[in-house]
């Protein structure tokens, strides 16, 4: 993750989808264009859905990382403003 | 300003949509739309925008709920016969979403307080059941430059249309003129299928919503009809040419409002 400037950072590990992707669609919008969103999300439903709604949105997903505790990082691009 | 978590889940519907998102949900949170008339047209219209999020919403009628208006007019319950439509109105929709901020005018629309009644508001919806309302704010909101839709519903039919300033024709473009007293049935005379106020009041709200998201087309420049009984939607194309309207053209005869003579039996508020 290092590699990244992070603009900003949420967990969504609290909640079910599509709040889910809800939350990251929100934290997206209040973003600039190029700003970089780090994603905490749990396994399952949340990892298979989210990256792709995002990617359907028209963002960027830069990489997707296991956090090796059932949760992974996924690192996202904002694209147009 | 940032949503609540309360927020965030009950517009999540919204939010997940490409054409309203966070941004589209915060414009539907800031904004007036006035429902003139809280019947079987209102009703509905009160009801989706509320849940939608509208977060003023006037509404205006001078009736009291009857039991004779619930069969249509789903807004109101029975327990709120006798009751101003107003009230129940807005009893319902802040029990629906605490996000809504309901303004009630418990009066008759006239040319006396339409102006500043409408100034406050970004849309305005016709739900009136009477041709001197319907003239009355279509011209009002002519003047004043405020977008609105018009709808009108009787036995198994509707119709709604919707003016944009500069988009398009106005309702008297098309009406010219009320009909002359008792030449149509009111509503209270010829019956109404309940359901019907459904349809096109829902119509209208989304009208409301797609005007204040600022997405896809409206009915403007179009009148839609639907007749229940034959499962008919028409779209018809209106005369672009708004030049000789009366009160929209470019030489309006048309300058005062007009509070035209209603037929006995009418009231506002199908």
């Amino acid at each position: 993750m290092a590699e990244y400037n992070i603009t900003d950072s949420i967990d969504i590990t609290d909640v079910n989808c599509p709040i889910t992707f809800v939350k990251a669609k929100i934290a997206l919008e209040e973003l600039d264009d190029g700003d970089i969103l780090s994603i905490r999300l749990n396994d399952g439903e949340p990892v298979q859905n989210v990256p792709k709604s995002i990617k359907e949105e028209g963002h960027e997903v830069l990489s997707l990382t296991e956090n090796g505790d059932g949760t992974y990082q996924l690192i996202v691009k904002k694209v147009g403003d | 300003m940032a949503f609540t978590n309360e927020q965030i889940e009950r517009y999540s519907r919204h939010i997940i949509l490409k054409e309203v998102g966070a941004k589209g949900q915060k414009k539907l949170l800031n904004a007036k739309v006035l429902i003139i008339g809280a019947g079987g047209l209102g009703a509905p219209v009160a009801m989706y925008l509320a849940a939608a999020g509208v977060g003023t919403i006037g509404i205006a009628d001078a009736d009291e709920v009857d039991l004779s208006n619930l069969q249509r007019q789903i807004v109101h319950q029975t327990a709120d016969v006798g009751k101003p439509k107003v009230q129940s109105a807005k009893e319902t929709m802040e029990a629906m979403n605490p996000d809504v901020k309901v303004i009630t005018y418990h009066e008759f629309i006239s040319s006396e307080n339409i102006l500043d009644i409408i100034k406050d508001y970004d849309f305005i919806i016709d739900g009136t059941d009477n041709f001197p309302a319907k003239f009355l704010i279509n011209d009002a909101c002519v003047m004043a430059k405020k977008p609105f839709c018009h709808a009108g519903i009787i036995r198994f039919q509707g119709q709604l249309m919707t003016y944009v300033p500069g988009k398009g024709p106005c309702y008297r473009c098309v009406f010219k003129n009320p009909p002359p007293k008792d030449a149509v049935p009111t509503c209270k005379q010829a019956g109404v299928i309940g359901a019907m106020g459904g349809v096109i009041g829902s119509l209208q709200a989304m009208e409301a919503v797609k005007y204040i998201l600022g997405v896809g087309d409206l009915l403007t420049g179009y009148l839609l009809t639907y007749d229940a009984l034959k499962m008919q939607f028409r779209k018809i194309k209106l005369p672009a040419d708004t030049h000789n309207c009366a009160v929209c053209g470019d030489h309006p005869t048309i300058t005062e409002l007009i509070d035209y003579e209603q037929a006995e039996c009418d009231g506002t508020g199908l």
